[in-house]
C-alpha cells in the first residue's frame, strides 16, 4: 500500500484496509522499537517535529520512532525562539519548514492547523493534535494496543469512560471503531458526555452506542476499559469536580466485577482516574500503550516517507 | 393571463427584476441581508412577503423576496442556497419570466460562510478561505474541511 507523500491529519484519511497496513507494520516495528533489532530504514531523511504545544510522551516517541529509523529530526518546540513569536502566518512557516525536511509532524493549539499545513506543504504532514480536534497518531496507537491484547478488533465490547466531551482523543477513537463492529459504551457525567455530532456520525456509520452515567454498568461485558481523565477546570464548582472525578476512579474492588482478560487503557497522564493498585494486575495495559506510541509512529513514518523494512 | 407570467396576488408583481420564492419561512431578512441592500443604497423597490402559505411539497409556509431591477450573481445565489436550500429564482423581463432555476448547493463551498468554531484555524487570521463539505442539503449541514467541526448558525456565519 503507498502511502508516500500522503498526510495524515484525521480520522478522514483513512479506511480500514489502510488502518489494517499500519497496525501491521507496527507490529513489524516492535523489536526496533525495543532497540533488539536495527534497521535505518530512513537514513539520510529529516523530520521537521514543529511542537506548537507543550507534549512530552507524542513528541518524544515521534523523536524516538524517527531515531530508530535512522532519521534525522529537526526539533522546535520553542516558538518563542521562532518567526511565529515575529507575528509569521503558521502558513509561511510550514512552506519554510517544507523545504527544508521530508515529513512534518505537527502539534498546534488550533483546530485545523494540521490541514492548513498540509494544505500548503508538498511534504507528508502528520497531525500530533490540533486542539481539540484531531490526533489519528494516537488512535492508531490505541487500536495497535487493544489489537495486541485481544488478537482482534472485530466486536469487542469497547467502554469509553472520563471526559468523553472535550477530549480528542476519544472523539478519533470511537470514529475509527465503527469500522471494526466494535460495540461501544460511553461512561460519563452528562455534563460530560459525547457530542451529539460525534453520536451521530458513529449511528450513521451502523455504531448504536449505549450511554450510562453509571461506570459498574459498564465493567461486567467490557473487553476494554478505555479511561480518560476529568479536567479539574472543566467544572467551575470544585465540590461537583471531586463528586464526579471520584466516581469514575478504577481500582480492583470495581475490576472485580470485570472479565478476567479485561484491558484497562488511558492515553496518560493519570492523575486519579486509576489507582496505582491497578498497575500491577494483567488488566493493565496503558504503560503498554505508551510504549506503543513507538512502533506505531515508526510505522507511519516509514510509510510516509517511502522506507523499506 | 399567459401562462408563464409571474402571479402573486400578495405581493404586486415587478417589471424587470429577480424574484426569489419559496424562500425558508423566517429567512427573507436573512436574504436581504446576503443581498446588502437597504433604504440608503438602493434606488429601486423591494417586496417581500413573510409566512405566505404555500402548496410546495415540503413546505407550509415560505417567503418571498421580489426585486425590482436586479439580477444576482453566482456568489449570491449560493449563499442564498445556504439558508435556503428550497428557494427558486426567477428573472423577470417586462413582465415575463425569462428564465427560472432552483438554488443548488455544490459540493462544497468556499469563501462564502466561516467557521462558527472559533478556535479554528481558518478564524486565526490566517491567508486560508473557510471551506466546507456539504453532508446534507436540505436544511443544510456543512463541516469544516479545517477543524472538522459541523457549521452551527449558517446565517450569523455567511461572509
Amino acid at each position: 500500500m503507498d502511502f508516500t507523500n500522503k498526510d495524515l491529519v484525521s480520522i478522514r484519511d483513512l479506511n480500514r484496509e489502510q488502518i489494517e497496513y499500519i497496525l501491521d507494520l507496527s507490529k513489524e516495528m516492535v523489536p526496533y522499537a525495543k532497540g533488539e533489532k536495527t534497521k535505518r530504514a530512513l537514513d539520510g531523511k529529516i523530520m521537521a517535529n514543529l511542537f506548537f504545544e507543550p507534549s512530552t510522551r507524542t513528541k518524544l516517541s515521534f523523536e524516538s520512532a524517527a531515531y530508530r529509523l535512522g532519521c534525522h529530526v529537526m526539533d522546535v518546540s520553542e516558538m518563542s525562539m521562532t518567526s511565529i513569536a515575529k507575528g509569521e502566518t503558521l502558513a509561511d512557516t510550514i512552506r519554510m519548514v517544507d523545504a527544508y525536511c521530508d515529513c512534518i509532524v505537527l502539534r498546534h493549539p488550533y483546530e485545523g492547523a494540521a490541514r492548513l499545513a498540509a494544505d500548503v506543504s508538498d511534504k507528508p504532514v502528520i497531525n500530533a493534535g490540533d486542539g481539540a480536534g484531531s490526533h489519528p497518531t494516537q488512535m492508531l496507537l490505541d487500536l495497535f494496543t487493544m489489537k495486541q491484547a485481544k488478537g482482534t478488533l472485530d466486536g469487542l465490547n469497547v467502554a469509553l469512560v472520563g471526559d468523553l466531551k472535550y477530549g480528542r482523543t476519544v472523539h478519533t477513537l470511537a470514529q475509527a471503531l465503527t469500522m471494526f463492529g466494535v460495540k461501544l459504551t460511553l461512561v460519563a457525567p452528562e455534563s460530560l458526555q459525547m457530542p451529539e455530532d460525534i453520536v451521530d456520525n458513529l449511528k450513521a456509520k451502523g455504531c448504536i452506542p449505549k450511554k450510562t452515567s453509571v461506570l459498574e454498568d459498564a465493567i461486567p461485558d467490557a473487553d476494554i476499559l478505555y479511561v480518560t481523565r476529568i479536567q479539574r477546570e472543566r467544572f467551575p464548582d470544585p465540590s461537583e469536580y471531586q463528586k464526579v472525578a471520584g466516581t469514575y476512579r478504577i481500582d480492583n474492588a470495581i475490576l472485580r466485577e470485570a472479565k478476567d482478560d479485561l484491558s484497562v487503557m488511558h492515553p496518560l497522564p493519570r492523575v486519579n482516574e486509576i489507582a496505582t493498585e491497578v498497575d500491577s494486575t494483567p488488566h493493565a495495559k496503558y504503560f503498554q500503550q505508551a510504549f506503543n506510541g513507538v512502533p506505531v509512529r515508526m510505522a507511519i513514518l516509514c510509510a510516509m516517507m517511502g522506507g523499506e523494512m | 393571463m399567459p401562462a408563464d407570467r409571474v402571479e402573486d396576488i400578495k405581493i404586486p408583481p415587478i417589471r424587470n427584476g429577480t424574484v426569489i420564492d419559496h424562500i425558508t419561512d423566517g429567512q427573507s431578512l436573512n436574504v436581504l441581508k446576503i443581498l446588502g441592500v437597504n433604504e440608503n443604497n438602493i434606488d429601486s423597490s423591494i417586496s417581500i412577503g413573510i409566512h405566505v402559505s404555500t402548496n410546495k411539497a415540503g413546505m407550509k409556509w415560505k417567503d418571498i423576496v421580489k426585486l425590482e431591477d436586479m439580477e444576482l450573481d453566482p456568489i449570491t445565489v449560493s449563499k442564498i442556497a445556504l439558508i435556503a436550500p428550497q428557494a427558486t429564482i426567477s428573472i423577470i423581463r417586462d413582465y415575463y419570466i425569462a428564465e427560472k432555476f432552483n438554488v443548488k448547493l455544490d459540493e462544497s463551498v468556499t469563501g462564502i460562510v466561516k467557521c462558527s468554531n472559533p478556535n479554528c484555524i481558518t478564524n486565526k487570521g490566517e491567508p486560508v478561505s473557510p471551506r466546507f463539505l456539504v453532508e446534507e442539503r436540505c436544511p443544510p449541514k456543512l463541516r469544516c474541511v479545517y477543524c472538522d467541526r459541523i457549521l452551527m448558525n449558517i446565517s450569523d456565519n455567511l461572509i
